[in-house]
């Protein structure tokens, strides 16, 4: 698509990742206080600020409540994070009092690999002890999984990331199924719900009443048949599948003037 | 009240007090992480160190690439914002991994060095249930509520012999202040049997005692205060330089080439005497366009006089 074409009923060309990052900001309408992970998040939730939740308090795991970043945070750890924030603490009040004390609505994951039911790894690919691939790790995914409220996945979809089994389980999400996840949840006294929202490059997954993700949106320009190749398990589609509203020239503004001029994110 | 003064020169604060074999903590969450000090410790040719942090960090690949370590203890490996550790990688994927790996989650860690500080058996936390995360490392242990609400987990005491954090200002009694992102800095001294600071700034001790609150490490549990501007490059220091983003970005190709490491290793480490060499070497081009945009100093606060 040629934006210099662009006039009246013509679509704005956007790339597949400027959908993602859009639907997971729109996600966040009336969502209150955010945990916030680098990268695609990182863009989304400040998008979300700007657009859908102008009053939601951005946390930064490296300790910091109601930050205002003046740039878009390369890092998790960015100093334009703590300038200007209400709040900047050690990572144990961080993780003690504002997460498994309860006060975070939303926690972003991103994954390498995701099962049906949003269990997550971010460990390894392949064997622990001798490893393909030696991944990150938790950092705070373990931690966020089990204590924020709910959790919002944001990840591009491929063969390799939506496994029918996981490699590692470095994060719970509805472990084998709803049945299970709540009945834990409740005997120890959790204070998150697990996961709810997955969105990729090609749609909008929520968790039907079984634990299991359901595609519930498909983005413009992507197909059913898309959705399956990149899925290795046989997906719930819902029978009232919409189709997501394309980004709207301001979203698009916002974020390749503002929050990711360098298309670091959005290309 | 004085005491003799706690400075030393780097080279003699690294030869006094890291050890082989030592468990060293050089901490700091993406800001404020003494690169000064690790490359100090690989010119010294420390080796079989077991190096804890909750995000090894380029300065762990590299200190690994050196071959300073046997062990890491962490939460997250990764070169953040930009991608993987590859050095720490070439040693852990693959057949027969040379590198010992003993993994947490951040919460974890910062529990570890919490417990090690308050003279605790261990530390509960809710995390690591029903992941795999307790499987791979057997020290993380359920443990039932003594007051019968359920299971939490345990992680012990992490009690490094040495914890070096860089800071913004300290005295000669390495009575320490820092702002910005605190991470663990202070329950990872506090747990230490010994510790280095280092600083951008010596100043006087009344500077210190005119806002105690801003005191993260008191001079009480500090063996050594090195003064090193810029030690934390390429991380950086709150209200004073950014994060060097271009070296982090530019570490990954590096890294992923054996050669090209020990090539950059000979040549920004054992090659340069001091920090003041690698200071130099970097130019002043380069440091002058990590100053913060423009300063954004605080309030100030009335502690009042109370006689």
């Amino acid at each position: 698509m040629n934006p210099e074409a662009n006039s009246g009923a013509v679509p704005v060309a956007f790339t597949k990742s400027e959908m993602m990052i859009v639907a997971a900001a729109r996600e966040l309408a009336g969502q209150h206080v955010c945990f916030v992970g680098v990268g695609l998040p990182n863009v989304a939730v400040n998008l979300a600020k700007r657009t859908v939740a102008p009053d939601l308090e951005l946390v930064y795991e490296a300790g910091v409540f109601g930050a205002r970043p003046a740039r878009l945070p390369l890092s998790i750890g960015d100093p334009t994070i703590v300038s200007g924030a209400t709040a900047a603490m050690s990572m144990f009040e961080l993780f003690a009092f504002y997460l498994q004390g309860g006060r975070i609505d939303v926690g972003f994951l991103g994954a390498a690999q995701i099962d049906r039911f949003g269990n997550i790894n971010t460990t390894v690919i392949g064997d622990y002890a001798s490893p393909t691939t030696r991944l990150p790790g938790s950092g705070g995914a373990c931690e966020i999984a089990i204590n924020a409220r709910q959790i919002f996945v944001i990840m591009r979809q491929t063969r390799r990331s939506f496994v029918e089994r996981i490699d590692f389980r470095t994060s719970p999400g509805n472990l084998g199924g709803a049945a299970n996840a709540d009945r834990i949840r409740r005997e120890q006294g959790w204070l998150g719900r697990g996961p709810s929202v997955v969105v990729t490059d090609l749609g909008i997954y929520h968790f039907d009443e079984s634990g299991e993700m359901r595609l519930d949106s498909l983005h413009p320009g992507a197909s059913l048949e898309a959705v399956r190749d990149t899925i290795g398990w046989q997906p719930q589609i819902s029978p009232e599948l919409a189709v997501t509203p394309e980004p709207s020239p301001a979203e698009l503004a916002l974020m390749r003037l503002e929050l990711d001029p360098g298309g670091v994110f959005t290309q | 009240m004085t005491s003799t003064s706690k400075v030393a020169t780097m080279h003699d604060a690294i030869a006094a007090i890291v050890r082989d074999g030592d468990t060293v903590a050089i901490e700091g969450f993406t800001h404020l992480i003494s690169f000064a000090a690790g490359h100090e410790i690989i010119r010294q040719g420390r080796r079989d160190l077991v190096l804890a942090r909750m995000t090894p960090d380029v300065i762990y690949d590299q200190m690994v690439a050196a071959g300073v370590a046997r062990k890491l203890i962490f939460s997250w490996l990764g070169n953040p914002g930009v991608g993987g550790l590859n050095a720490i990688r070439r040693v852990t994927e693959g057949g027969q991994p040379s590198l010992e790996l003993e993994e947490y989650s951040h919460f974890g860690m910062v529990a570890r060095y919490t417990a090690g500080a308050a003279n605790l058996p261990f530390f509960p936390l809710r995390s690591y249930f029903e992941t795999d995360l307790p499987i791979v490392n057997p020290l993380i242990r359920p443990i039932e509520s003594p007051y019968g609400d359920g299971t939490v987990y345990a992680v012990p005491p992490l009690k490094p012999d040495v914890t070096i954090v860089h800071a913004q200002r300290a005295d000669t009694n390495g009575d320490t202040q820092a702002w910005g992102l605190l991470g663990c800095q202070k329950e990872a001294a506090f747990a230490a049997e010994r510790v280095i600071v280092v600083v951008e700034e010596l100043v006087d001790e009344a500077l210190i005692r005119a806002d105690p609150n801003r005191t993260i490490i008191p001079g009480l549990i500090v063996d050594a205060v090195v003064v090193e501007p810029w030690g934390a490059h390429p991380s950086y220091v709150q209200g004073t330089y950014d994060r060097d983003n271009r070296f982090y970005r530019d570490w990954d190709p590096i890294s992923r080439d054996s050669a090209a490491t020990d090539a950059w290793l000979a040549d920004w480490v054992h090659g340069l005497a001091s920090r003041a060499e690698y200071i130099e070497k970097l130019g002043a081009e380069r440091l002058a366009q990590l100053k913060p945009s423009a300063p954004a100093p605080s309030g100030s606060v009335d502690y009042g006089e109370y006689r």
